[in-house]
Order: C-alpha cells, then structure tokens, then sequence
C-alpha cells in the first residue's frame, strides 16, 4: 500500500464523474421535492411541501405498498427456482455446458426477452393460435395485460441474475459438510436448512438484491404486459415525469423508491452479517 | 436422492422456461405470415430486416456509437479507480468504495430520473452527450468490481519491481500494470458493451426527442404488438448472445466470480 500523490492521480477522475453524475443528481432529486411545481413542468425555486401530500393518498400508498409486495413476491420465486437450478449445475458433469446454458438468455437483450412471452401468450400470441386451430376455443384467451404476467415475465428476466451469483458460490461449497451433519444424525432436511442454506447466504444475497433492486423500479414489463392494475412506482415516477409534468411529484416518489430500496439492502446485509457472527 | 429428483426437476423446469419462448421466436421468423399462425416457410422478414428497415439500423448504428464511447470512458476510469483503490492510499478512499458501489443498488429508472433532472437544471440538450453519460455512469461500478477481483489475485512485487528497475509511473503502468489486469478489463469493457447496448429504462428519460437508440426503436415497435420483422431481429440477437458466450469462455469466469 503506497501512500503518495499517485493514488489521487488514478482515482479522481472516477471519484468526479460518480459525484457529478450520481451523487449530486441525488441530491436534486431530494432537493426537488422539497419544491413549487413549474407551470410547464420543471420547478420554481419556491419552498413548498405540496408534493409530500402524496403520502396522504390511498391509492398512493396502495401502489407503493404493491410495489413492494410484488418485488418481494417475484424475488422469492426467483430464489426458489434458482437455487435447486444452480445446485444442480453445480453436481453435474456438464456444469460448463449448463452454464453456457444460463448465459446466453443473460446476453440476450432484455426486451427481445420480454418480447418473446408476449409472442407466445399475446392475443394472437402462439397459445391462442394453437388453441384456435385445435378447437379449443373460439375466441383468443387473454393471458397478458394482468399481474400474473408481470409475475412470470420479470421471473423470467431475473433468473440469470440470481442463477449465476448462486452457481458461482455453490461451486465453493464444500459438500463434505452434508455428509458429516448427516452423520451426526441430521435428517436430509436438517443438512439442507442448517448446513447449506446458511453456507451459502452471500451468494442468496447478491441473487436477491440483483432480483430485487430492478424490480423495485420496474417500469418497462408493467408497461407492456401489465394490466390497468398493474402500475407500480416506476410507472407513477414516469409519467409524471413526462406526462402530468408534475416535477416534484416525481422527485419525491423517487427519494421514496431509494429510500426503500436502501432499507431493504440494508436489511439484506445485515441479516447476512449476523448470520456469519453466528458461524 | 429426493433432493437430486427435485434439483433436476427445477433445473429443467428452468430451460424449458428460459428457451422454450426462444425457440417459438426462432421458428416463427422464417414464417411466411404475419400472424403467429404457420404459413409454410419463408426467409421474407430477414429481407424486409436487411433491406427496408432503415430506421432500425440508424437506431442500431446510434446504440453501437454510444455503446463504444460510454464503454471506453467507463473502462478508463474503473480500471483507474481499481488499481487507486487496491494499491494505493487516499484520503477520501472509504468515500469512493461506498460511491463506487451504490449504482448497483439504486434502480435504474432512478438513474435514469435524477439524471434527467441535472440536465434539465443545467440546461444540456437532450441527446448522444446525455445518453452517453448515463450509460457511462451505470457501467463504472461493474468495470470497477470487475477489475478490483482481478487485482486481488496479482501480486504487488511485480509491480514494486517494475519501480526498483527505475520505470517511470507510466511506464509501469503501460508495461506491466494493465497487461497483467488485460483479461478484467477486456471483461469489464464487454459487460459495459452489453449493458450499454441492452439498456432502455434509463436511455427513455434523457434520450431527447432526436436520437432513437435501438431498445428505443425496439420498445415502440413492440408497443403495438407481434412484429415478423422483431422475430427476425430476435434471431439476430440470439445468434449475437451465443456467439458472445461460446467466444468468451474467461468474461464469466470474473463475472460470476
């Protein structure tokens, strides 16, 4: 470790760049809110809390709290799948091969993905068409345009994301504990809940928050395959932003998105920290 | 062996999931209807792809221009900010570590707002500047962790010994330093490429009403429904996904690290 003027000379370019362009438009954003409402949008330097009304808001509230649920909700899912999935690849012979697997949908463009289910399930998506031409029904079912579909679609999105962070930990993971806790007369389940689980909670972790964090601010799948219901914070924030040209309206529900995702970040590490005291 | 049962049980239930929406797309560019409706085989959308869809390509040739600038800017200063970071002492070093890593945990259309919202307050015109500071800020952090794993594994005396042998800063840097760190940051310079090349949510809000990059494009073609010509460009970006990971057996191996 070298203490000089060099480690200034390699890190102030990107220490800048992150304060102007990260940092600093945070602080807007937070400043934004705390404004008067600009005729045509923008905002005038006026203090003024009328933004902040929003939390008085049912329906608001409602869409936050939906929020939260639905990413909590499509996180889970995505965990559930992906941890047996990595598992599995991990213990295979081909875990090169299966790895493969999992990366191309990963560099496949996330719209085209997006695109592909409303394809298969669209109203003269592939299932209608096949539906129709066995006879099964007269006219097309519609599968898209409700939270189900958001559900399965940002599922769909995620998995990569959580799969890889799980695949690269579990590989790690030395099995040879199993064995032993089974020895010592713990059942499969035991082996599996107090044993693995618990050895792989970073991995868990960083899948979650690379699920999670997105879906907070989904904006994109609710837009395309969501329904009437399906407006979640991301949606609100945007339009807005670019249609109700509501500028403080839209930094304050911003600042709310952070602070949220803050919360649960720090929630996630913390429940992982106190996890590895426990070891 | 209940728990292998139930292991492969999700680990299929994953690829069926992952390719089978793939694989109808794939089919269905080369039909020769409109509708997802098979109509016998045919090559048409590829044409009307390759051949009349002029819009497309100057949105795609858009996407390529930003993706290679924000990518090149975000390589710099991440492989910088690691090899500061990792070898040397700075005062506001614990300041930068936590900088460095809150893009990753703040949702893009954040981003993609307060970004928005400087450049409105400092009157910047909407457009390539714009967009190219946006996906050159969400690309840093990854370039950053990328090369910092990388930098953990090397030895620092090769380094020292460069210095012993009186080369100059620059000099180590450019001989020694970043060919040993030349697999992370070609790693880190491809994910920049992709997330770059891939993002929507942040690009909407402070593209500007000139310049259409190709999720744009892609995302107002799809607004209205099943296109033969997405099917085709689908393929397109298929083939580029496997090709990408076949041809990159090392990139995954920092990534998932």
């Amino acid at each position: 470790m070298r203490k000089d003027k060099k480690g200034i000379n390699y890190t102030l370019p990107i220490t800048l760049w992150l304060t102007i362009f990260f940092l600093i438009p945070m602080g807007i954003v937070l400043i934004y809110s705390f404004l008067k409402k600009g005729l045509y949008g923008g905002v005038e330097l006026e203090l003024s809390f009328e933004a902040f009304k929003i939390f008085l808001n049912p329906m608001f509230l409602k869409i936050v709290f939906k929020t939260i649920l639905m990413s909590l909700g499509v996180t889970i899912i995505t965990l559930i799948i992906a941890v047996p999935t990595a598992y599995y690849i991990v213990k295979s012979p081909y875990k090169k091969m299966y790895i493969y697997l999992i990366i191309i949908p990963f560099w496949t463009n996330f719209l085209i993905r997006i695109y592909s289910w409303m394809a298969i399930l669209g109203h003269n998506g592939f299932v209608n068409m096949f539906l129709k031409k066995i006879g099964l029904i007269d006219s097309s079912i519609q599968f898209l345009y409700n939270t189900g579909a958001v559900i399965l679609i940002s599922v769909y999105t995620s998995l990569p994301f959580a799969i890889l962070p799980l695949y690269s930990i579990i590989d790690k993971f030395d099995f040879s504990l199993m064995d032993a806790a089974r020895d010592l007369g713990a059942t499969n389940k035991e082996a599996f809940f107090k044993v693995f689980l618990p050895n792989i909670k970073s991995g868990i972790f960083t899948a979650g928050i690379f699920t999670f964090v997105p879906m907070l601010g989904s904006y994109v799948i609710p837009k395309l395959v969501g329904g009437v219901n399906s407006i979640f914070m991301g949606n609100v924030i945007a339009r807005q932003l670019t249609e109700t040209r509501n500028w403080p309206l839209a930094a304050t529900i911003s600042s709310v998105l952070i602070l949220i995702t803050m919360i649960f970040v720090l929630l996630g590490s913390m429940t992982k920290k106190r996890g590895d005291d426990y070891e | 062996m209940n728990k292998r049962k139930t292991s492969l049980f999700f680990f299929v239930f994953s690829m069926v999931f992952f390719y089978l929406p793939l694989l109808v797309i794939v089919i269905y560019s080369f039909n020769e209807g409109k509708s997802m409706v098979w109509q016998g085989f045919s090559v048409k959308w590829y044409k009307e792809l390759f051949l009349y869809s002029d819009e497309l390509w100057r949105a795609f040739r858009y996407s390529i221009f930003i993706a290679i600038i924000s990518s090149v800017v975000s390589t710099t200063l991440g492989t910088l900010g690691a090899i500061g970071i990792h070898w040397h002492k700075f005062k506001y070093k614990k300041y930068l570590k936590v900088l460095g890593y809150l893009p990753l945990i703040v949702p893009d259309i954040i981003m993609g707002v307060s970004l928005l919202i400087l450049f409105v307050t400092v009157k910047l015109k909407l457009g390539l500047i714009s967009i190219i500071i946006v996906h050159t800020t969400f690309n840093i952090p990854f370039v950053l962790f990328i090369v910092l794993a990388r930098l953990s594994d090397l030895d620092y005396s090769i380094v020292e010994a460069a210095y012993d042998l009186g080369a100059t800063e620059m000099e180590t840097l450019k001989k020694v330093i970043i060919p040993m760190l030349l697999p992370a940051i070609i790693s880190g310079f491809l994910i920049a490429i992709t997330l770059s090349f891939d993002d929507f949510v942040a690009t909407f809000f402070v593209a500007g009403p000139g310049i259409t990059t190709l999720p744009l494009r892609i995302y107002s073609m799809i607004r209205l429904g099943i296109s033969p010509v997405i099917n085709a460009l689908s393929v397109l970006f298929i083939g580029f996904a496997v090709t990408l990971t076949l041809s990159t057996t090392k990139l995954q191996k920092y990534f998932i690290k």
